[in-house]
């Protein structure tokens, strides 16, 4: 009896894995099935085309591409000062104490703020402002758009880059360190020429999950890009990401053409984010066994 | 020999590739002590792993041989079914840091889903701590958790957890290896007392521990029975030359 | 002189870097400060109690959406982690090529973007059944737990000693009680909070919700109907026009936010209390 019941048990195991593992082969299939009827229909252009027009039922997704690809790219490059300050500051210079705890606090808070407030307070707090910087350049004042969207980005992926390459810091030998300081060099000289150089890929594999997260977020970005369906020509024009149109159009998507074009970005923001985070977990991990 | 409990015939384990112990022969009497004594990485711990099973849980185990309770297979047995007849304690005190102490000692009891009386549960924790000589220690702490015991006290308690399972035989694997000198002796005296109800099984390095508390004595080197004879015998007059280098401390 | 420098350069470059770190204090300060102040203004008692009304009326609650956000998550929580601790159990006891492979997917999982996992709630529940449900909703929420919980479950049950499944073994405990009566409960403090962790992290999920659970103006218990839920309620009133929506939508901010603190400092005054000590 006891013996049936390890067997049993077992199989449940074995099982839950094997489910596990045709669930995640079922949302591949799932969506690239739904996404079938449109690659049929627009194959490459569906990627290259700059139109995005449900009315007319032309649809490439270029516009979006350049509005996920900008605002990402601005947000990291935004965020990236305070990230590695944050992340060397707990790491380094303040390992504990009340600073340590305070900034660690913020960054923990900073990650728990539901992204739909985060784009309710660029709504109200963000958009005005920018507004009135847009009137002083004398260009059209929205007030939302890629800049907009990109500054509420660069604050929600801080506590998330920060807290990966505080971890990759924190694995650099206790010794390496050391031996740094005991050779006469300053704290920057010993994380420039010690904890930088050990850690660069490491903290690139931060950046790059950073990067994942960017082009993911939703709602904060939908809230105040301005879901404008045009490539967008500067900083501070409305457009829209790959995420955002997808929240915008799939519940008035009548058509089923439309739904199978918005299921197919879908799946181009699943492959990427797969791609980036087998790349980023792969190089973590890397550190881990070092 | 008459009064046998335990009988391991051609016995041979090891990892992977790899025999640890080589065609290991032994008889051992009910109601005695019987140490097995040897340098470290001989396969102390392996060979008495063999006898309640627990070797076979190790991924890549390998054995071969035969080995009888009572005359029984125990390999034809259930290995959940050897394990309760066969007790045993472990060089680290290890008990359950989820339980409490008055748990830990019917934890067989209770992991095997083993329904008790609650006279009977009370009746069982305070015979075995008795037995255990930890009651007085512990009786008015019962329901707080076990870590919170000195390494000795756990390590009693440890071994009232393998009693109170009432088994035929006691697998003690260096018991006293992680413990100061005052625990390790009332640890030893502890074992002499046991005999009266169960066959002990003493895994030990130290040459002094084997001698003052075993009736018999193994010694196993690089994974073979050397000499097995009376402890008293074995100490005074050993028969093969390792033995006596082992005694005088030429090696180990 | 060169000395001089070098002291001066690294001085400066901590200030910098305590500089940098320093003023993300300020958008955390500015966003919690906002949803307080307009938050509390929009909260009284009947707030909680009455659900919305038509835009124009006054008052108006959010009972419903309060409701309707406990019945996704305690949906997603009967999903994520029974399933979640099966294969966590399961990664830890199994070591061969393909729980390798699994480990690397729960990863690549946990990276999937929250729009894409309401897709699959959509294709996965609604489109089969024919509209949108809690259900659905709950089954999106989830797949972001899911992940979550496994990962906590694997790394806690790794630290259990394997000294402590011996010590069952050779009590003649067999398998799978050595494992629900022993391991488990030696690492259930992390087990649990994982799970607290994964509801946290679902609790201000809007994308998932936006075509699963879809919204729904009234109260509703039936997982196979559509629910409102805070971050819903929170995205739809504040793209509206209407300036009484705008007050609704901060009341219902600070409510969430209130939600999540709260569920962080329980996990945080969890992981600390049931640490298992070995
Ligand atoms: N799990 C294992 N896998 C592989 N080899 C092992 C394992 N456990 C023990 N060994 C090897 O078996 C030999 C005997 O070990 P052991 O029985 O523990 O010795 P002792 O208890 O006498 O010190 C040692 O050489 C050890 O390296
Ligand atoms: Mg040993």
């Amino acid at each position: 009896m006891e013996m049936r019941q390890d067997r049993t048990f077992k199989i449940m195991l074995w099982l839950g894995g094997i489910s596990f593992f045709l669930l995640l082969l079922l949302i591949f299939i799932l969506l690239f099935k739904e996404s079938l009827y449109s690659i049929n229909a627009f194959g490459i252009k569906f990627i290259t085309g700059k139109v995005w027009d449900p009315v007319n039922e032309k649809f490439g997704l270029f516009p979006f591409f350049v509005g996920t690809i900008l605002t990402s790219f601005i947000s990291l490059f935004i965020s990236l000062p305070f990230s590695l300050s944050l992340a060397l500051l707990l790491s380094v210079y303040y390992k504990e104490g009340f600073i340590n705890k305070v900034l660690s606090t913020t960054t923990e808070l900073l990650a728990g703020i539901p992204s739909v407030i985060y784009g309710f307070w660029g709504l109200f707090f963000l958009v005005p402002l920018i507004r009135k910087v847009e009137i002083k350049l004398r260009i059209p004042p929205y007030g939302v758009g890629i800049l907009t969207a990109s500054l509420i980005l660069a604050i929600m992926i801080i506590p998330y880059i920060s807290s990966i390459s505080k971890e990759v810091i924190k694995m650099v030998p206790q010794d390496l360190i050391e031996a740094g300081l005991s050779l006469g060099s300053t704290t920057w000289e010993v994380v420039k020429k010690v904890i930088l150089p050990y850690c660069r890929s490491g903290i690139f594999a931060g950046i790059l999950l950073g990067f994942g997260r960017a082009f993911g977020e939703t709602m904060a970005v939908t809230m105040v890009i301005g879901n404008s369906n045009f490539v967008p020509e500067n900083i501070f024009s409305p457009a829209n990401t790959m995420a955002s149109v997808i929240a915008n159009e799939f519940t008035e998507a009548t058509k089923d053409i439309h739904l199978s074009a918005l299921i197919q970005i879908g799946l181009w923001l699943f492959v990427l984010s797969v791609i980036v985070n087998l790349i980023g977990s792969f190089i973590v991990k890397r550190y881990k066994i070092r | 020999m008459e009064n046998t409990i335990l009988k391991i015939v051609n016995l041979s384990a090891g990892f992977g590739k790899n025999w640890v112990l080589k065609n290991i022969n032994l008889e051992i009497e009910k109601n005695k002590v019987i140490a097995i004594m040897g340098p470290s990485g001989c396969g102390k711990s392996t060979l008495i792993r063999c006898i309640n099973r627990m070797h076979e849980i190790t991924s890549g185990a390998i054995l071969e041989g035969r080995i009888y309770l009572d005359g029984k297979d125990i390999f034809l047995m259930p290995p959940v079914a050897v394990r309760r007849k066969i007790g045993m304690v472990f060089q680290r005190p290890n008990p359950f840091p989820t339980m409490s102490i008055y748990d830990n000692v019917i934890a067989g009891y209770i992991l095997n889903g083993i329904k008790l009386k609650r006279e009977e549960r009370d009746r069982i924790v305070e015979e075995t701590l008795k037995k255990a000589y930890l009651w007085e220690e512990v009786k008015d702490v019962l329901y707080k958790r076990g870590v919170f015991l000195s390494g000795g006290q756990q390590q009693r308690l440890c071994i009232a957890r393998a009693l109170a399972m009432d088994p035929e035989i006691l697998l003690l694997d260096e018991p006293t290896s992680s413990l100061d000198p005052k625990a390790t002796s009332m640890i030893e005296e502890l074992i002499i007392k046991l005999k009266k109800t169960v066959t002990v099984v003493l895994v030990t390095h130290n040459r002094a521990q084997a001698a003052r508390v075993s009736d018999y004595t193994a010694f196993l080197y690089l994974g073979e029975i050397i000499e097995f004879d009376k402890t008293s015998r074995m100490f005074t007059a050993p028969k093969d030359k390792r033995t006596e280098e082992y005694l005088t401390g030429k090696f180990g | 002189m060169n000395l001089k420098r070098r002291i001066l350069k690294d001085k400066l470059l901590k200030i910098l870097v305590i500089f940098f770190s320093l003023s993300t204090l300020l958008p955390l300060f500015f966003v919690l400060f906002t949803v307080v102040k307009n938050g509390i203004a929009a909260i009284d008692l009947k707030f909680f109690t009455s659900l919305p009304v038509p835009a124009g009326e006054q008052g108006g609650g959010i009972l419903n959406s309060i409701v309707g956000t406990f019945l996704l998550l305690i949906i997603a929580f009967l999903i994520a982690s029974p399933f979640g601790i099966l294969v966590g159990i399961f990664l830890t006891e199994v070591q061969n090529k393909f729980t390798d492979l699994l480990k690397i997917l729960v990863n690549v999982l946990q990276g999937v973007p929250s729009i894409v996992m309401g897709i699959i709630g959509y294709l996965l529940v609604v489109k089969p059944m024919g509209g949108f449900s809690a259900l659905s909703g709950g089954v999106a929420l989830a797949f972001m737990m899911l992940p979550v919980v496994i990962k906590n479950t694997e790394e806690t049950l790794r630290l259990v000693p394997s000294y402590l499944k011996e010590a069952s073994f050779s009590l003649g405990t067999n398998y799978t009680r050595t494992i629900l009566r022993v391991v488990l409960p030696a690492g259930m403090g992390g087990v649990f909070s994982g799970i607290l962790i994964g509801i946290l992290r679902i609790a201000g999920e809007t994308a998932p919700l936006l075509f699963t659970a879809f919204g729904n103006p009234f109260l509703n218990i039936n997982p196979l109907k559509p629910v409102d839920a805070l971050p819903l309620l929170i995205f739809n009133y504040a793209m509206s026009p209407y300036e009484d929506w705008y007050k609704i939508a901060w009341g219902a901010s600070f409510v969430l936010i209130m939600i999540v603190l709260i569920l962080t400092i329980i996990t945080k005054f969890i992981v600390r209390r049931w640490k298992t000590q070995f």
